[in-house]
C-alpha cells in the first residue's frame, strides 16, 4: 500500500516536541510576584556581596519606570509580571560532586543528550548546565584551568572572580538598555561566565545548556564572555523547555567582550518549547545579546532559532576598534503560530570595520517571521563595509515574512550592500525530488537544509548535525 | 515494460489526453513526435505522476504493476525515470547529496542497505564520464547556474546513476547545440540494454539521427494518430505536421 498524504498527516499529528517532558525534581521556589523584597531575597539566597545587591536594586527601580516595548512585529497577551516566580532552584547539597547529583537530574541530562561525564563527553565540549534558575554543574573546569581559562556559573564567578565580573558586567548591555534587560539585571539568577586569558586559544567548545523546568517560572540568566587580547573562544548555547499550556518567560542577557585581536564565535541553537499546533503555551524569548569588538577583534554570532512561541532577539556587534569585524548568521524557523522578530545591529565606530549579515527566515503554518536589522556607520568610521543578505522562504499561504532593514551611514566612504530575496518552496522542486525517488517530507528537508546551508556551515560540526535535525523536526507537517 | 490503454487526462477540467494506447517492450526505443500542444509533455507528466493532471479514464501497467496507483516517488523507485524538459534548480543541495539521497531512498524501498561511499564515488566517476560532465558540476548545487546544455547532460547523468527500467526523455534536445546533442545522445545509447526501454519525446527529427528509434508515433490532439518505423520521422520532417492534419481531415470527411 502506498504511503499517502493522509498517513503522513496522521503521523505528524502524533509527533510531538521531543523535549517536552517534565522532571520531578524537588525545588526551592519562591512565591510568585515581584517586589524589592523579592530582589533582596534572590540576592540573599545566592549569598551575594553588597555591590551586586545594589546593582540589582538599582535595576529594579529603573525597570519599574519602564514600559514594555511595543514596536516588534509580534502579538501576545500582556505578561503579568506579578504572576511569575523569579527563582526556582533544584534542591541540592552545597557543593556539587557528580555523585551527589539527584538521579532524576542525571536522567534529565541523559534525556536531553547532555553528557557531564568527562570521559564519555562529546569530544572537546565543556558544558555548564543551567536548570531553572541555577547552574547545576560545569564540566572540564579543571582542565581549562590549566590554561588559565575560567569557565563557571555566573554565581561562582561573582564569588571567585569578583574583579572581572565587576569590571565587565553591564558594560555592554547597561541596566537601562531596555525593559527586559532591566528586568534581567534586577532578578537574574545564574548563567555562565567565561574568561580567556591573553593569547590563549580555547582548545574546546564551551557550552551552556539552559533548561526551564518549573511551571510559571521565568528564566533570567546572564552570560558574560571576556576574551582577552589575541585569544579565541567558540561558545555554544542550547535551550529546551517542557511542553506546558502556560507561557514561560525567558529574558536573558549575553555580553561579549573581545579585546584587541581577540575572536569570539558565539553559536546558539534555540529550541525552547514553541507552543502546540493551536499556538497554546510556549516560551516567550526576549533576549538582549550584544558584543563589543576592540581593535582587530572579531565577533561572530550564529543562531539557529526553531523554538519559542515569541522570539524577540537581536544579537549585535559594536565595532569600536579599528579593523574589527562583526558577523551575524541566522536561520529562524517559525511554524504553526510561532512569531519571531529577530535580526542584528552592526554599529560601526572604528575605521576599516567590516560586518556581514546573512539572515535566512523560514516561515510555515500560520507563523510570522520578521527580520529587523540596523547597520549604523558613524562619522569617524571611514572605509566601513557591510554586506547584508536577507532571505525569506515561505511554505504554504498562511504564513508571513517581513523585513525591516535600517541603514544609517554618516561617513561617505562607507560601502553598504543589501540583498534580499523571498521565495516559496516550489511544487516543481518537490516534484523533481519525487521523480528521483525522494518523498515529499525528505524533499522539503533537502531543500530547506540547502537553503540554510550557508548558516549551518558556520556552526561547530557536532551542532551542525543537531541543527539540521532540528530544522527537519520543526518543519514537519508544514506541507500537505 | 509499459502498457498504456485508452489513457484520458485533464488539467483544470480541460481534456488533454484523449485515449492514448501504447505498448513499449524491454529493449525498445520509441519516439513520440507531434506539434506544439498535442499533449506530448502532458503524457510524460501523467506517467511520472504530476498532481495537477487528473486521469479520468484508462490504465497504465508498468512492469506488472498499476502505475497510476503509485505515488510519484514510488514510480521512480520502481524504475521510471523522467528527464525533464526544464530541469529544476535546488540551491544549496549538492548534486552528489541529491543523488545519494535518491539512490538510498530507492534502495531502502527495495530493502537494500545504503550504498557505500566508495561504491557511490566510483559510480559518480564512471557515469559522469559517460556524458562528459565536468566533475566539478557533481559538487555544485543541483542545476544551479548550469548552462542549458549542462542541465540536460546532468539529467542523463542522473539517469545513468539511477539505472531506470524505463526512461522518458522529454524534449531533451530542446536548447542543445549540436555538440551537446551528440554527447547527450551518446550517453543515452550507451545506457541502452535489452532490459530497459526508452521513450523519446521530441519535436524535431534531429535527435532521432542520434538515438535511433524502433518505433515512431505521432501524437496529435491528445491521440496517437499514426505509428511506424524510423522512416516515419523522416517523412514528418519532410512534409511537416500539416501533412498529418490534412490526412486526418480527409479521414474524417470520408
Amino acid at each position: 500500500m502506498a504511503y499517502t498524504e493522509d498517513d503522513l498527516k496522521e503521523e505528524l499529528k502524533n509527533k510531538e516536541y521531543k523535549y517536552g517532558f517534565t522532571s520531578e525534581i524537588e525545588s526551592d521556589k519562591i512565591p510568585v510576584g515581584l517586589s524589592e523584597g523579592v530582589v533582596r531575597l534572590i540576592s540573599e539566597k545566592k549569598n551575594e556581596p553588597e555591590w551586586l545587591l545594589e546593582y540589582r536594586l538599582n535595576a529594579f527601580r529603573i525597570w519599574q519606570k519602564m514600559v514594555e516595548p511595543q514596536w516588534a512585529h509580534v502579538r501576545y497577551p500582556k505578561i503579568d509580571f506579578q504572576a511569575l516566580s523569579y527563582y526556582s532552584a533544584p534542591k541540592m547539597k552545597g557543593d556539587v560532586k557528580w555523585e551527589d547529583i539527584d538521579p532524576e537530574m542525571k536522567a534529565t541530562m541523559d534525556k536531553l543528550g547532555i553528557s557531564m561525564d568527562e570521559q564519555k563527553a562529546l569530544s572537546g565540549v565543556a558544558v555548564d548546565f543551567v536548570f531553572d534558575s541555577v547552574s547545576v554543574k560545569t564540566s572540564f573546569q579543571e582542565k581549562l584551568k590549566e590554561l588559565g581559562i575560567i569557565f563557571c556559573s555566573f554565581s561562582e564567578a561573582v564569588h571567585n572572580h569578583p574583579d572581572l565580573v565587576k569590571k565587565y558586567m553591564g558594560t555592554i548591555v547597561p541596566t537601562s538598555d531596555n525593559f527586559y534587560a532591566a528586568l534581567n539585571s534586577a532578578v537574574f539568577s545564574d548563567g555562565s561566565f567565561c574568561y580567556i586569558p591573553k593569547g590563549v586559544r580555547c582548545p574546546m567548545e564551551l557550552s551552556t545548556y539552559f533548561r526551564i523546568n518549573e511551571a510559571n517560572t521565568g528564566q533570567f540568566e546572564r552570560t558574560l564572555v571576556v576574551a582577552d587580547e589575541d585569544s579565541y573562544v567558540s561558545y555554544l548555547e542550547g535551550c529546551t523547555a517542557p511542553s506546558r499550556d502556560e507561557n514561560q518567560l525567558h529574558a536573558a542577557i549575553v555580553e561579549l567582550i573581545a579585546l584587541d585581536g581577540a575572536e569570539i564565535k558565539y553559536s546558539t541553537v534555540q529550541n525552547w518549547f514553541p507552543g502546540d499546533k493551536e499556538g497554546k503555551g510556549g516560551v516567550y524569548n526576549f533576549v538582549t545579546k550584544r558584543g563589543i569588538c576592540h581593535k582587530n577583534a572579531k565577533i561572530s554570532w550564529t543562531q539557529v532559532e526553531t523554538g519559542s512561541a515569541v522570539t524577540w532577539k537581536y544579537p549585535s556587534c559594536i565595532l569600536k576598534g579599528d579593523n574589527s569585524v562583526g558577523e551575524f548568521y541566522s536561520v529562524a524557523v517559525t511554524n504553526h503560530y510561532q512569531q519571531a522578530d529577530t535580526g542584528t545591529k552592526m554599529i560601526h565606530l572604528g575605521k576599516n570595520t567590516k560586518s556581514t549579515i546573512i539572515s535566512k527566515g523560514i516561515s510555515a503554518g500560520h507563523s510570522n517571521n520578521s527580520y529587523r536589522g540596523l547597520v549604523q556607520i558613524h562619522k569617524n568610521a571611514s572605509n566601513a563595509r557591510n554586506f547584508t543578505q536577507c532571505d525569506s522562504l515561505l511554505m504554504g499561504d498562511q504564513c508571513g515574512a517581513h523585513t525591516f532593514p535600517y541603514i544609517e551611514a554618516k561617513n561617505s566612504s562607507a560601502k553598504i550592500e543589501h540583498e534580499a530575496t523571498t521565495s516559496k518552496i516550489g511544487e516543481d522542486q518537490i516534484f523533481y525530488c519525487n521523480q528521483r525517488g525522494i518523498n515529499t517530507e525528505k524533499a522539503i528537508n533537502l531543500i530547506v537544509n540547502g537553503y540554510a546551508k550557508e548558516v549551518l556551515n558556520k556552526l561547530p560540526m557536532e551542532f551542525a548535525v543537531e541543527a539540521q535535525k532540528l530544522l527537519e523536526i520543526s518543519l514537519e507537517g508544514s506541507v500537505g | 515494460m509499459i502498457k498504456i490503454k485508452n489513457l484520458h487526462a485533464n488539467i483544470d477540467g480541460k481534456e488533454i489526453l484523449k485515449g492514448i494506447n501504447l505498448e513499449v517492450k524491454a529493449g525498445e526505443v520509441h519516439a513520440i513526435m507531434g506539434p506544439n500542444g498535442s499533449g506530448k509533455s502532458t503524457l510524460s507528466s501523467v506517467l511520472a505522476g504530476r498532481e495537477e493532471f487528473e486521469v479520468t479514464e484508462g490504465s497504465v501497467e508498468f512492469d506488472g504493476k498499476d502505475l497510476l496507483d503509485l505515488a510519484p516517488e514510488d514510480r521512480a523507485r520502481e524504475g521510471l525515470f523522467l528527464a525533464f524538459q526544464y530541469p529544476v534548480e535546488i540551491p544549496g543541495v549538492s548534486n552528489i547529496n541529491f543523488l545519494k539521497t535518491a539512490i538510498n531512498e530507492t534502495r531502502a524501498y527495495k530493502g537494500i542497505e545504503p550504498i557505500s561511499a566508495k561504491e557511490f564515488l566510483a559510480m559518480v566517476k564512471d557515469k559522469s564520464a559517460l556524458v562528459e560532465l565536468d566533475a566539478k558540476l557533481a559538487n555544485r548545487s543541483v542545476n544551479e547556474g548550469f548552462s542549458g546544455g549542462e542541465k540536460k547532460r546532468n539529467e542523463i547523468f542522473q539517469m545513468a546513476m539511477l539505472n531506470p527500467k524505463l526512461s522518458i526523455l522529454d524534449e531533451t534536445d530542446s536548447g542543445l547545440d549540436i555538440d551537446a546533442l551528440r554527447i547527450v545522445a551518446n550517453g543515452v545509447n550507451k545506457l541502452k540494454s535489452p532490459n530497459n526501454a526508452t521513450i523519446v519525446i521530441t519535436h524535431y527529427q534531429r535527435l532521432l539521427d542520434y538515438i535511433v528509434p524502433d518505433f515512431v508515433h505521432v501524437l496529435y490532439n491528445g491521440k496517437i494518430v499514426k505509428s511506424g518505423g524510423k522512416e516515419l520521422a523522416l517523412e514528418l520532417e519532410e512534409k511537416g505536421y500539416d501533412w498529418i492534419k490534412n490526412e486526418l481531415k480527409v479521414e474524417s470527411e470520408k
